[in-house]
């Protein structure tokens, strides 16, 4: 993971604490923002967030999805009173967005700022691989799409004249396409923008719309990625607080819960995402390049409604996890039988440096437990793998296969990688 | 005189940035096996390393040693022949160093291991060489590989694995993939489907890699020992959309057989999300489905599926091959590499004497073991110290007086005063302004027969009578007939009138709390005997340590064998006690002159009798 998104609270606040450092004047940055997550006490929020009891309010929700307009999910203009009791309204309900379910959770408050529409301004920055691109338009707000022509771009080259950009070296006076009295306004804050952006780790920024009030520039709604493996340059900053949360509607399973917590365990990587319950064909996959091709296979051949799930192991789990991450496969897969069988892929590339014979001790424990459930459930194994100590490996699952009376078919290099998965299907018909 | 497209050949050589035991063993061991002239690492850099040293590492069955430096500039400028720089940084210094390693003249190729270098950065490192018309390969990559050239670092796996993947020796096919990972497989797949690899490079999963498929496959094209190109693409960004463009400019002419990975991403719900306005171009022309189309539809050779991928690769091959565009290719013969000592005995494969014993502490596990028990239970069971020296000393466990007899001892024992030879010793050592050790050394160095060393010796001698069924009277006389001095008894200023009251103290405890004090009671009739003589031949400490020894030895039942015994008498371990005890005292005679600041003691001479002889009474005339 690199690019992450996160909450508009933390974009805006951290626009408020940090931003004057990149502006040769004071900005003014409202830095009244309040964050309501499902332990925020409403009754107490207002002891120690004192504007909320003399200011009018908007109040959405902070989740990572945007069209809250749109969706109803956006109160305006609200007192504090009112705010909490619309906030303890839409913490009870179940919403669909973009088609996904889930509970609201999360909800940042701010300051209602009243403005004109033709206030409201477009800016938005973005990384490429060799450049920066700035985007900017009078017709900011619902209206940005349509009226995409209007928007100004700026391209910052990451290297000029041989010489490597400094994002402090950036101004766009006289650049934007503004004039009269917002212009140095506009410039100064579009310039430290940009600045904040390039030193503070963002890969994607977007205020659409902000506005201009009482002299001060009030960003109005916020979108923000971060790249996360900037955090140890930006301790100062971001401090440990900054968060990174799932996607909108984004819950696990109980078993995909105990893998999870599994993984945060060990410093070896265990992933699992249940995708159909029912599906016939699980990949038990080590490596995470691997894993992908064996699920991409899978699909490809035209299964995908076969699969049960995605998943991987990697980074040398030891014995017991890896029979713990094997545990909740076969358990998923033996709960609810299939007249035709189903089929479990023990499968992975040539690892580099793991002991695949040792790996496999922890998978063979479990298939051991599973036994009887397994020939109950007509499972059918299939091994490919290689690396070192492959060859005691693969002879341990073959001689597993005839002590426990199951079919484990077993490859090694010779054998096509993904190989196992079409014997599969064609097992399963 | 290599060619630009080429960034390897068999003579490259390359500093190592961090020091990687392994990587640099494996590098030099397909070095080997390709029968490469000279090791391609030629320099080691350790940061830490501030004066520099040597790595000795295994070329064949022989040691070679291969020099370490402190810093990048030091190692270009030694080995201006070695043209490739594998930073083996942390994320954290991983730019730096790149950018130091771009802008040394003698580097054209910089290679970064360290994943989770922050993207923006990455971008720098790309545009930095490309205006230095340097070739960064990375981060986030395991590197790459000339087949019978260059190896970097860990690529390629295990030499066994290299060996069966024949990537000890050249073939025709030049592959470039996103993931390290799967490129082990994909060299395997290139093994068994055509006459192997050409080059391999894996340009790291980043975002923004220092090089592209693309800048790869194009050096590939220009290569004319390439005959066909292999590529794994990977869902997300627009990379492979720019190979398209290539091959429809010609600038990519040769067979390219590609399969982009994650077809199945698209396939799953609610895992990408993408911005506005600014992210219009993204979504669904990133998918694998998409660039795998575009591909296709460019004439690249894209299987239905990765099952098919080494199909494709034969099929293409094989075409090439019936055109007579591929030349016949022979396997060398290759040298064995010795099989690694550890991996062998991990398979339990192989066994060698060991040139040491220990009988009394194992630090192998997870907590040093004494005696077999775990450092925890000693501290959870709040063992006294005596028992432990016990424990330790003689593998035994000790009865409880037993264990507190031996903490008295080195409370009677702790210091005795200044003026005692090893006091002496540590205090003027140490005010000739040496250290702790130099200075307790000096003074436990005094130890011996004539200082604290008696115990051994009177616990011996009166053993020894015992055993022999001498009654006290025999035995002082024995002592005196023979000529040797009865060891425990006497002192130089304490007397019968004027007792030792550590000998006292001693005395007290063991009649208190030792079963029996057989060996006490017959150096008590020796002392009385010896009292008639002169009024100092008392029972003194030493002697009163070593002979209640006996007691304690002889009171545990069958605790100690009589060869134990006679052992701990012989070899000495009962002086062990007063020097532990002792050195409690040196050290703090140590710290206290150090706080006194005291400086250099010089005798005085007024305290000499200097008395020398006429030389002429030597034989000399001058």
């Amino acid at each position: 993971m690199a690019i992450r998104g996160i909450r508009e609270y933390d974009g805006k606040k951290l626009m408020a604490q940090v931003m004057d450092r990149f502006s040769s004047k004071p900005l003014g940055m409202n830095p009244n923002y309040a964050l309501v997550t499902p332990e925020t006490d409403l009754e107490k929020l207002p002891v120690s967030e004192p504007w909320l009891n003399n200011t009018r309010l908007v109040v959405k929700p902070d989740m990572l999805f945007g069209k809250r307009g749109k969706n109803n999910l956006l109160k305006l203009n609200a007192t504090w009173a009112e705010a909490a009791a619309w906030i303890k309204a839409k913490r009870e309900e179940t919403v669909t967005v973009s088609g996904v379910q889930g509970r609201l959770t999360e909800f940042l408050i701010e300051p209602f700022t009243p403005h004109p529409e033709d206030k409201e301004f477009y800016v938005a920055m973005r990384s490429f691989r060799d450049e920066d691109v700035v985007y900017f338009s009078l017709k900011g707000g619902i209206y940005v799409e349509e009226n995409w022509d209007q928007v100004k771009e700026i391209h910052i080259p990451t290297m000029k004249d041989n010489q490597l950009v400094e994002a402090k070296s950036i101004s766009f006076a006289g650049q934007l396409p503004v004039e009269g009295a917002e212009k140095a306004q506009i410039e100064d804050f579009v310039t430290a923008l940009y600045r904040f952006y390039a030193d503070q780790g963002f890969a994607y920024l977007e205020i659409n719309p902000f506005t201009l009030a009482e002299g001060k520039v009030i960003p109005l709604d916020l979108v923000a990625k971060i790249d996360d493996t900037a955090a140890f340059e930006h301790l100062d900053t971001w401090g440990t607080t900054l968060t990174f949360p799932a996607g909108f509607g984004h819950h696990l399973s109980p078993d995909e819960a105990k893998v999870k917590a599994m993984d945060a365990k060990t410093g070896a990587s265990l992933k699992l995402t249940v995708l159909n319950p029912d599906g016939r064909i699980w990949p038990m996959v080590a490596g995470g390049g691997a894993s992908v091709i064996f699920a991409d296979t899978v699909a490809d051949l035209g299964y995908i409604d076969e699969l049960g799930m995605y998943g991987e192991y990697s980074g040398d789990p030891n014995e017991e996890f890896t029979y713990q991450y094997a545990c909740v496969i076969l358990d998923l897969m033996t709960r609810k039988p299939h007249p035709k069988g189903k089929a479990l892929l023990i499968g992975g590339g040539i690892a580099n440096f793991t002991d695949v014979a040792a790996t496999f001790k922890g998978i063979i424990r479990a298939i051991s437990q599973y036994a009887d459930l397994l020939r109950e459930g007509n499972v059918k194994i299939y091994v490919r793998r290689g690396g070192p100590n492959y060859k005691a490996g693969l002879e341990q699952m073959r001689s597993l296969g005839g002590k426990l009376n199951l079919p484990i078919e077993v490859y090694g290099p010779e054998t096509h990688m993904t190989n196992i998965v079409p014997m599969a299907i064609a097992a399963l018909q | 005189m290599t060619q630009s497209y080429q960034l390897f050949s068999k003579n490259t050589r390359a500093i190592i940035y961090n020091l990687q035991v392994n990587a640099v063993q494996r590098m030099l061991d397909f070095d080997y096996v390709c029968r490469r002239d000279k090791p391609s690492v030629a320099a080691i850099i350790d940061p830490n390393a501030k004066q520099g040293g040597n790595h000795k590492v295994f070329w064949g069955t022989k040691e070679i040693i291969i020099p370490i430096y402190s810093s990048i500039a030091q190692a270009t400028k030694r080995h201006p022949d070695a043209d490739v720089l594998i930073n083996f940084a942390s994320f954290r210094s991983a730019y730096a160093t790149s950018v130091e390693g771009i802008n040394e003249p003698t580097i054209k190729t910089v290679v970064i291991i360290a994943e989770g270098v922050p993207e923006r950065r990455a971008r720098e490192l790309a545009a930095l060489a490309i205006a230095r018309n340097k070739v960064v390969i990375g981060p986030a990559t395991v590197g790459g590989i000339l087949a019978g050239g260059f190896k970097i670092g860990n690529t390629g796996g295990t030499i066994e694995n290299i060996i069966e993947s024949k990537l000890h020796r050249t073939g025709s096919v030049g592959f470039v993939s996103k993931s390290g990972g799967m490129s082990n497989e994909a060299y395997n797949i290139i093994a068994c489907n055509t006459d192997g690899l050409y080059e391999g490079i894996a340009i790291g999963g980043d975002a923004y890699p220092g090089s592209t498929l693309l800048d790869h496959l194009l050096r590939f094209e220009a290569n004319p020992e390439v005959k066909m190109l292999a590529c794994l693409g990977e869902v997300g960004g627009t990379e492979e959309y720019r190979i398209v463009e290539a091959i429809k400019a010609k600038k990519i002419t040769k067979p390219l057989v590609c399969w982009v990975t994650g077809t199945i991403a698209s396939k799953m719900k609610g895992e990408v999300q993408f911005g506005h306005a600014g992210a219009k171009a993204g979504a669904s022309n990133e998918t694998a489905e998409a660039k795998n189309q575009a591909l296709a539809e460019a004439g690249v050779i894209v299987p239905k599926s990765f099952d098919d991928y080494g199909m494709k690769l034969a099929e293409t091959f094989e075409k090439m091959k019936a055109a007579g565009k591929i030349p016949e290719r022979t396997l060398p013969d290759t040298p064995a590499i010795p099989a690694d000592y550890n991996a062998l005995k991990a398979k339990g494969q192989v066994r060698k004497g060991t040139n040491f014993i220990c009988t009394i502490t194992d630090d192998t596990g997870d907590e040093p073991l004494y005696c077999g028990i775990p450092m925890s239970k000693v501290v959870e069971h709040n063992m006294p110290l005596g028992e432990l020296i016990a424990l330790l000393w003689f593998k035994k466990r000790l009865p409880a007086w037993g264990a507190q007899f031996m903490e008295l001892v080195l409370r009677l024992t702790a210091d005795h005063g200044p003026c005692v030879s090893g006091a002496h010793n540590t205090i003027v050592t140490a005010r000739a302004g040496k250290d702790l050790m130099t200075s307790v050394a000096t003074g436990i160095l005094t130890i011996g027969p004539r200082f604290g060393g008696a115990v051994s010796g009177a616990a011996k001698q009166f053993s020894e009578a015992i055993r022999k069924g001498q009654t006290p009277l025999e035995f002082v006389n024995h002592m005196k007939n023979t000529n040797v001095n009865i060891q425990g008894i006497g002192h130089k200023i304490k007397s019968a009138s004027n007792p030792d009251i550590r000998v006292t103290l001693l005395k007290k405890f063991a009649k208190e709390n030792f079963p029996k004090t057989p060996h006490l009671d017959f150096a008590l009739e020796v002392e009385k005997i010896t009292l008639t003589k002169r009024n100092n031949l008392i029972l003194n400490v030493d002697g009163a340590i070593g002979i209640l020894f006996l007691d304690l030895m002889a009171s545990g039942g069958d605790l100690f064998t009589d060869q134990e015994k006679a052992e701990i008498i012989e070899f000495g371990i009962l002086d062990g006690l007063f020097m532990l005890g002792r050195t409690i005292g040196m050290v703090g005679h140590f710290f206290d002159q150090k706080r006194l600041r005291s400086g250099l003691y010089r005798h005085p001479m007024d305290d000499v009798l200097y008395d020398l002889p006429e030389p002429s009474d030597l034989g000399y005339d001058w």
